[in-house]
């Protein structure tokens, strides 16, 4: 029988990982030291990739760990818990992180995009999860809290060419919403 | 640093509390922004505040936090959320390293607890749970409190129920309490987290009954057609563990399982196989049988496992499906697999082989199979020593003796030596087949590996003496020693110059090693430790009783017994005994704790008054034991020389010490005392104190070694025993012998029954029980002992009468 009394905690969250397409690292932050050099946590990044990738359904049970995730075209989320956490919490971690994802990057969940906007993935996983204790699962407030605006150059400095397109843009999502 | 902080950018503002939280443990010198961030903390734009709380209190250590103490307990009542939960978090992070200032800040976080927001909720009662972790009054009080007015965050439903079934579990509430009553109204609630959770918790309480499992399940058995698959994943794995259990309260949920197996995701299907296999019926076991089968190539290796484990408990349950379940492991054998998935298949297969003797000639072709193709070493040597072990019984040895032979032409060293050993036990048994056996054995004295060559000599010599005793003593049951003791003793036999030969029975014996309490059968993580030799009670017992000097001339340990509690569980003063048998002297090791605060011992010596022959020659004093440090006392008694038989004895003992009255928050003892005794209850010393067990894994060679020249046998009315499982328990433990052949095992409805045990007795003799067992009205039984010396079996008889 697994340990039922388990000391009721708030440090739920093990690690978040985003892979790409071959399973490499985009982003890996780990809250506790089931892992505690790059070597194996590398190790474990293969051994989950090559466990998920090809089926896609959204939760597993890997070295004794549950491993709830999402697949976007060219991008793998993580979220990792004990096996005695309540994997519908893991979920919603998982669903809060990918819905603020897509916003941010307006629905253009892929790798380049990402790239592109680190700092709003690094912000807004801090958001959400903080040292292992989940901080935040609604993800308008995320990004709310993220607040980035990207390029926020004053209008003065944009060339006309910019203000356009930014304008564009606007009128495009506001049409699409 | 600082000069960042000056940009007026968000992000990159945002981005530097990430990297000081970041390089908190590896700087020294980020003291210099807690400037910065305070500023940051109190100002105005609320953005930046939540992350600058969160910042700073990662760097913060005690001093620095008396300064910030009053901007958190500002902040933990801030009416931004994200500003709350920031400050809540932060201190829940810093509970570990100061808590007595954290403490402090208790009446912020229960009034957080009563805000809107769901995290700040959620944040406030894990932090107030921290805080009050180890006083469970507060926690019950807290509990009732927030139960009542109840919550709107369901994370902070589920850490309630969390800690409601942590305190339930403590207090070993009965289902009438309260807390029972919340959890279940969870079962009710919307949202489908607290919903799991609740039924999570009922289903891991120890005492459930199905009754109360009833809810939990039928909430579980409609998440399992969830369109969601971690919905999915979390009812099946929890019925899972309902299965082990009470499996009845399952079968109602059976169709939707049925339904599970052909789940795109492997692990719910895996899942719901394995728990249809536990709640499954006879019937069908062959159709569950054939859909594993399909999709058993496509999941991990763990899983295998699982599945491979829970055929196991099938085939217990189900033996006349041995044949069946048989075919299939045999198969999986056939597939790839990593080595713990190929071993767990082995381990089921034997199982199966020493349950079930039907199913012996199958599963020893199954496994003989797979030693042709195996790349495992280990896996190697286990089958061929069992080979050696069973083969020879079987109806047609001579086929296994090709298989054997094979390995000995063809595999690694370590499978040549064990495939020698095996054919050994071939040759040794089977009288018919000894020529041939030890012509083979004489090709394998060429082999090019020593280890290999040495044991072939060495069994062609044994075997050509064609002496029943040599054969038994030396291929069939091997060393009983426990091999530490063994080389310490021949250690010392090469210091020391002696005329006589070496002593085998100065060696004390081989005691079971202590094993870790079994860990659960979920996958776990591979532990990363390398394991190490697991050294017996017994070799643990002879270092401490060696290094005090007055027992240094006693001899070798023989033995020693499970402690005994010499009182109750609450007393004052808990002492529990050991008993250490010598040669001719037993040592008693009383290990006492005192448990009262305000009392220091000293001069602690346990005094015992015997009541037959035994004679009390010595008593080594604890100096001292204060508060709740176990201390340990001994006594040497001498063991009556002049009548052997005599080896049961009652002692009354009791405690007697010096007691000095202490301070109880310093320890300061005062400077007098005055004596004081305690009474123990009675110690016995009965015959199995004498007797060490020892596994012979062929009883009927070791009876004909030890010869009939001593035997005795007498029969005997059990009148108080019904049952003969009952009789066979009683004896074992009585006479404190190793049952053998698996002869401890009573079949079913059977009312007659052989028991084999088998000992040694104090002075290294050999002695041997065998035990008819009749139920008719009440249970005869016809005991038969056979030793190498006329008193121990006398010995035995007397005490059994």
């Amino acid at each position: 029988m697994d340990s039922p009394m388990l000391e009721p905690s708030l440090y739920t969250v093990k690690a978040v990982l985003i892979l790409d397409n071959d399973g490499d690292r985009l982003y890996a932050k780990y809250y506790d030291d089931t892992y505690p050099t790059v070597k194996e946590q590398k190790a474990f990044e293969k051994n989950i990739f090559n466990k998920t990738h090809r089926t896609d359904s959204e939760i597993a049970l890997l070295e004794g760990l549950t491993v709830v995730y999402k697949s976007n075209i060219d991008l793998f989320f993580y979220v990792i818990g004990s096996s005695h956490e309540n994997e519908l919490m893991l979920m919603a971690v998982l669903n809060c992180l990918f819905d603020s994802l897509s916003q941010m990057l307006r629905k253009n969940v892929e790798r380049r995009a990402l790239l592109e906007n680190m700092e709003g993935l690094f912000l807004a996983v801090d958001e959400i999860v903080d040292g292992g204790v989940i901080l935040e699962s609604d993800p308008q407030q995320v990004v709310h809290r993220v607040a980035l605006r990207g390029d926020d150059v004053p209008l003065t400095e944009q060339t006309v060419t910019q203000v356009l397109q930014s304008a564009k843009e606007q009128i495009k999502w506001s049409l699409l919403r | 640093m600082t000069r960042l902080f000056q940009s007026n950018d968000q992000t990159l503002r945002r981005m530097c509390y990430l990297t000081i939280k970041e390089m908190a443990n590896i700087s020294e010198d980020v003291i210099i922004v807690t400037s910065s961030l305070t500023k940051d903390m109190t100002g105005k734009e609320d953005v930046y505040r939540g992350p600058a709380i969160r910042a700073l209190c990662r760097i913060t250590d005690t001093t620095m936090l008396q300064a910030i103490e009053r901007y958190m307990k500002q902040a933990i009542v801030d009416k931004v959320p994200s500003v709350s939960s920031s400050a809540l978090v932060s201190s829940l992070h810093m509970v570990k390293m100061s808590y007595d200032v954290v403490k402090r800040w208790v009446n912020e976080a229960q009034e957080a607890a009563s805000s809107d927001n769901i995290m700040v909720q959620y944040h406030a009662l894990g932090l107030l749970y921290h805080l009050r972790k180890n006083d469970r009054l507060a926690v019950t009080k807290m509990l009732n409190k927030f139960t009542k007015s109840g919550l709107k965050s369901p994370f902070a439903y589920c850490m309630l129920i969390r800690i409601a079934s942590k305190l339930l579990d403590e207090t070993e509430g009965g289902h009438d309490s309260p807390l029972f009553d919340f959890i279940e109204s969870c079962l009710r609630n919307k949202n489908e987290m607290v919903v799991y959770e609740a039924a999570s918790a009922i289903v891991h309480m120890p005492n459930c009954t199905a009754r109360e499992l009833a809810p939990a399940v039928s909430v579980l058995q409609l998440f399992c057609s969830s369109p969601k698959a971690a919905l999915r994943y979390a009812a099946v794995r929890t019925l899972n563990k309902v299965a082990m259990k009470h499996p009845s309260a399952v079968t109602a949920c059976n169709l939707d399982l049925e339904n599970l197996i052909t789940d795109s995701n492997r692990s719910i299907a895996t899942l719901a196989i394995t728990t249809l296999l536990k709640t499954g019926s006879e019937s069908s076991v062959d159709r569950l049988m054939k859909q594993i089968s399909s999709f058993v190539s496509e999941i991990s290796d763990e899983f295998k496992v699982v599945v491979v484990q829970a055929i196991s408990a099938l085939c217990q349950k189900y033996p006349r499906k041995h044949s069946v379940m048989m075919n299939f492991l045999s198969n999986m054998l056939r597939d790839d697999g990593g080595f713990e998935y190929k071993r767990a298949i082995v381990d089921c297969i034997i199982s199966i082989i020493e349950e079930n003797p039907e199913s012996k000639e199958t599963g020893l072709a199954h496994l003989c199979e797979f030693i042709e193709d195996c790349e495992h070493t280990v896996l190697a040597t286990k089958i061929l020593h069992l080979l050696g072990k069973e083969g020879p019984r079987t109806p047609q040895p001579s086929k296994y003796i090709r298989f054997i032979f094979n390995r000995v032409v063809l595999e690694s060293e370590a499978v040549r030596a064990a495939a020698v050993s095996a054919l050994a036990k071939f040759g040794a048994q089977n009288d018919d087949l000894l020529p041939s056996v030890l012509v083979l054995m004489q090709r394998c004295m060429m082999d090019s590996d020593d280890e290999v060559r040495d044991r072939a000599t060495f069994y062609m010599n044994v075997l050509q003496q064609k002496q029943k005793a040599l054969n038994a003593a030396y291929i069939f049951n091997g060393l009983s020693v426990s091999i530490p003791g063994l080389e310490k003793s021949l250690h010392q036999y090469t210091l020391e110059p002696s005329e006589k030969p070496f002593d085998m029975k100065s060696v004390p014996l081989a005691t079971t090693p202590i094993t870790e309490p079994k860990t659960e059968i979920a996958p776990v993580a591979t532990s990363k430790l390398p394991e190490k030799l697991a050294r017996s009670r017994q070799d643990i017992y002879q270092e401490q009783l060696a290094a005090i000097p007055e027992f240094q001339s006693l001899g070798p340990l023989f033995k020693s017994s499970e402690p005994v509690q010499l009182t109750e569980a609450e007393t004052e003063y808990v002492v529990r005994c050991v008993k250490h048998t010598f040669a001719r002297h037993m040592v008693f090791q009383f290990d006492c704790t005192n448990t009262l605060n305000d009392q220091l011992l000293q001069k602690v010596v346990v005094q015992m008054e015997p009541s037959e022959a035994y004679e009390v020659i010595h008593y080594i004093p604890a100096p001292s034991l204060p508060y709740s440090q176990p201390g340990s006392c001994y006594s040497l008694v001498r063991l009556p020389d002049d009548d052997p038989t005599a080896v049961s004895c009652t002692f009354s003992c009791t405690m007697k010490y010096l007691v000095r009255d202490c301070d109880p928050n310093t320890g300061e003892p005062d400077d007098d005392g005055y004596d004081d005794e305690y009474v123990l209850e009675d110690l016995e010393v009965t015959v199995a104190d004498h007797i060490q067990k020892i596994l012979k894994p062929n009883f009927g060679a070791a009876w004909d070694e030890v010869g009939d020249e001593f035997e005795k046998e007498e029969t005997f009315a059990l009148a108080s025993v019904r049952t003969l499982d009952e009789a066979v328990g009683n004896i074992i433990s009585f006479l404190g012998m190793q049952p053998c052949e698996r002869s401890d095992k009573v079949p079913e409805n059977k009312n007659s029954h052989v028991l084999f045990l088998a000992g040694v007795f104090r002075g290294g003799h050999d002695v041997l029980v065998r035990a008819r067992l009749a139920l008719a009205d009440g249970v005869t039984m016809q005991v038969t002992v056979r030793s190498s010396e006329e008193t121990v079996v006398d010995v035995i008889l007397a005490s059994v009468g």
